[in-house]
């Protein structure tokens, strides 16, 4: 595809590079203690967790498996779990 | 992009988005995230080169959904006072300017720049993601890095226990050119972030904020500790949060208790060599000097009974 | 009615930033160029005109805010000369590669150490390689037309580089010449309003200056080389276009001044043209056949029109009022290597002249014809470029 001069690029393209492959941990939410704060979406760097039909969910093609969310849940509702290869 | 994905930010309504770059559990990235959330999209952001720079803009893949430009590294405000002025000229009113960069581009390589835009008061609101070094390079000591941190150009050695000097006080210097907003923020208190944000876009002119982002990749802490390390540098009185309004200090996160500046350091690889065979020791109590000079110049502690709690 | 008026050769720089309507000015102080951008802040602060005017901490920032200003949309302008250029360098460079329009004035000076404020093309010639348009000027009036040609030149769609007007510092900027002005309604069908394709807009958000990868930033390098290349053409229409208007035609790429039959030609660029005119009058009124190519826009390099005029002639001097330290002058390395395999190629001498000021006159110019003739006997060898005037007794 040609490029533009100057090589600009259009905005959001990055969602077309899936850094899911990075992680070697992922979070796995426990939905029966998720008080539905909010705290790991506010706090993941990767927009990686998402409000979604009523639940938080982990967005796997992103989630780098930093543990950020896991680590500041106040209800200890996230646990890290390796990632089986 | 295709609809879909379209529609996906859209719900999100984030506008730095999934994909990025950035380590994991990069203190930065989290901090623009809420940048922008609390700017909305009309807005026009210059980033100077840096990390944030380069995970968001590895060839053809960008997070940014607001229109971004990175020229060089020292020219950050001044591309953002051309672009306020081009605005102005084309009387798009609405639309604000904003650079976000890094430690290196805002106290060292581009400080003529900002200061020249501090004093002009161009309608720029200068956002400074510190991670206290030339971290896209692998952590080179900088004028924001902190008192006896390690960095690469400045390691401890048999002859040396790493920056003897202090950190630049920029929202000082910021605040001298007679800005109508300067502020520090942590990723640590994210709404209190947000909410600054969203005050400086209520002024217009210049303004600064500096968000302290620790680097876990090169702090030498883990990647989800980031938020944790942020707090206790602020519970400290190292990173003392607080803003100010045409030059008066219109707010202050208090400290419940004064957390002795070691608990905050010894979380953290880049301060370790002071903690071997009790070499360190002077120096850990100059830096407690230096956080007990911020508790008291901005009346960090809660005073309690007529004295400072203790 | 078009007014004639006896003015400094700053102001009718001004005058022409003025008609072309720029939306964002940045200006730094440094001599010979300051008095344009004081001039110029003199009609904004008399209601002339309607502008966001900068008045930025370096000549760094002069350069990046045209730069920001560009990016949004706006039509900027700045001026700078010498230490204040290469202060710049970085910036065009950037600026070249993002593909920012925006017109500057190169008021040519020479550069430290030694500091001096005298003329000379060292400034300008130290980013020829940068990917901004070069163009020089011989006179004030051709410095006012060019300015005005500039923006409609670096705006051009298939363009979109920063342009550069040389001027000769003192010389042009100081002195005082006719100079016509063009109406304003007509400066305004010349030159509609900057609309780029690209600009930084949040309903439209798009982002500029990410790493070009290995596998494309030889081919965004090669789109400036072509949208160099391909402008000379497009330059030429524009000079053409104004000279339809104005009546007054500087010419094209170059002027061929009195090459025909010559068997001497010199080529040169900026106010050096002026005297060495006079030169050859003189000398081809003695009969001799020379001639003169000025060159009027450097950078992309207008080989193909050189070649032309001067094929059919004997030896070729370039008068380089610069040096590329260690090797030659600029404008002779360029020429020299468009004429490499060329059957029948003039023979070329490189004469350094006019350094710091250096007064260049028509003796000065004689002088450099001889140097010429001799050239074409066969025991002739010259290992360096000709210094014109040098003072070799104090040389260290």
């Amino acid at each position: 595809m040609k490029l533009v001069a100057g090589g600009v690029v259009k905005g959001g393209t990055s969602l077309d590079y899936k850094t899911g492959s990075w992680r070697d941990q992922r979070p796995v939410i426990r939905l029966e203690l998720c008080t539905q704060c909010g705290r790991c979406e506010m706090v993941c760097p990767d927009s990686a967790v998402h409000y979604v039909e009523d639940v938080y969910v982990i967005d796997v093609d992103y989630c780098k498996g930093c543990g950020l969310c896991a680590y500041e849940c106040q209800s200890e509702a996230i646990e890290m779990v390796k990632e089986e290869k | 992009m295709n609809e879909e994905e379209a529609q996906d930010i859209m719900e999100h309504k984030d506008l730095f988005v999934s994909g990025h770059r950035a380590c994991q559990g990069c203190g930065m990235a989290l901090a623009v995230r809420h940048v922008l959330k609390a700017t909305g999209n009309d807005i026009i952001v210059v980033t100077p080169t840096g990390c944030l720079e380069t995970f968001t803009s590895p060839g053809s893949y960008s997070p940014w959904m607001v229109p971004w430009i990175h020229h060089l590294f020292e020219n950050g405000p001044s591309v953002a006072s051309g672009i306020a002025a081009a605005l102005k000229a084309q009387k798009r009113d609405s639309t604000r300017v904003l650079v976000i960069g890094g430690d290196g581009a805002t106290f060292d390589i581009g400080f003529g720049a900002l200061s020249g835009m501090l004093e002009r008061g161009d309608d720029v609101l200068y956002i400074c993601v510190d991670n206290g070094a030339y971290m896209n390079t692998g952590g080179q000591r900088s004028g924001a890095t902190p008192t006896y941190a390690a960095t690469t150009t400045d390691p401890p050695g048999s002859q040396s226990l790493g920056k003897i000097q202090k950190k630049k006080d920029l929202p000082a210097i910021a605040a001298a050119h007679g800005v109508p907003y300067v502020a520090t923020a942590s990723v640590a208190y994210i709404k209190d972030l947000q909410k600054k944000v969203k005050k400086a876009m209520s002024y217009r002119g210049a303004r600064y904020i500096q968000i302290d982002t620790p680097c876990p990749s090169v702090w030498g802490v883990a990647s989800d500790r980031t938020l944790e390390v942020a707090r206790l540098g602020v519970e400290s009185g190292l990173v003392p949060l607080f803003q100010m309004e045409d030059g008066r200090i219109t707010g202050v996160r208090k400290l419940k208790k004064r957390l002795p500046v070691e608990e905050y350091l010894k979380t953290q690889g880049r301060f370790k060599h002071l903690f071997e065979k009790g070499k360190g020791m002077e120096e850990i109590g100059e830096i407690q000097a230096i956080a007990d000079e911020n508790i008291e110049k901005y009346r960090l502690l809660v005073i309690r009974g007529g004295k400072d709690g203790s | 009615m078009s007014q004639v008026m006896v003015m400094e050769g700053s102001e009718a720089v001004a005058m022409a930033v003025k008609g072309s309507r720029p939306q964002v000015i940045a200006s730094y102080p440094i001599s010979p160029q300051t008095h344009i951008v004081e001039r110029l802040a003199g009609m904004l602060a008399d209601g002339e005109m309607d502008v966001q005017y900068l008045k930025v901490e370096s000549e760094f920032s002069a350069a990046s805010a045209v730069s920001g200003a560009s990016a949004a949309g706006s039509r900027a302008y700045t001026a700078s000369s010498s230490q204040g250029l290469l202060l710049m360098t970085e910036v065009l460079y950037a600026s070249a590669g993002l593909r920012l329009p925006f017109v500057m004035t190169g008021v040519n000076r020479t550069v430290s150490a030694p500091i001096s404020i005298q003329v000379d093309h060292q400034d300008t010639m130290s980013l020829r390689d940068s990917g901004v348009i070069q163009l020089f000027v011989e006179s004030t009036q051709e410095a006012y037309d060019t300015h005005i040609a500039a923006f409609k030149v670096a705006e051009d769609p298939h363009i979109l580089l920063p342009v550069m007007v040389c001027m000769d510092g003192w010389i042009l900027t100081h002195s005082y010449e006719r100079v016509a002005m063009i109406e304003q309604e007509k400066i305004d069908r010349f030159l509609p309003p900057f609309k780029p394709a690209n600009f930084l807009d949040p309903l439209n958000p798009k982002t500029w200056g990410s790493i070009g990868e290995e596998n494309v930033l030889m081919e965004l390098r090669y789109s400036i080389q072509r949208a160099m290349e391909l402008g000379k053409s497009r330059i030429k229409e524009v000079f053409s276009e104004l000279a339809e208007i104005t009546g007054r035609d500087h010419g094209g790429l170059i002027e061929a001044y009195k090459t025909e039959g010559a068997e001497i030609i010199l080529v040169a660029m900026g106010s050096m043209a002026g005297t060495i005119k006079a030169a050859v009058n003189a000398l081809r009124s003695k009969g001799e056949k020379v001639g003169l190519v000025k060159i009027r826009c450097f950078r992309p390099f207008p080989y193909e029109d050189i070649w032309n005029a001067i094929k059919g002639a004997r030896a070729v001097a370039v008068i380089d009022a610069n040096l590329s330290m260690g090797s030659e002058g600029a404008v002779c390395m360029d020429l020299k290597a468009k004429l490499y395999g060329k059957t029948n190629a003039p023979a070329v001498i490189d004469v350094i002249a006019g350094l710091g000021g250096r007064e260049v006159n028509e003796a000065t110019i004689q002088d450099i014809v001889e140097k010429a003739k001799e050239s074409l006997h066969s025991d002739y060898s010259l290992k360096e470029p000709y210094w014109a005037g040098l003072n070799e007794a104090i040389v260290p």
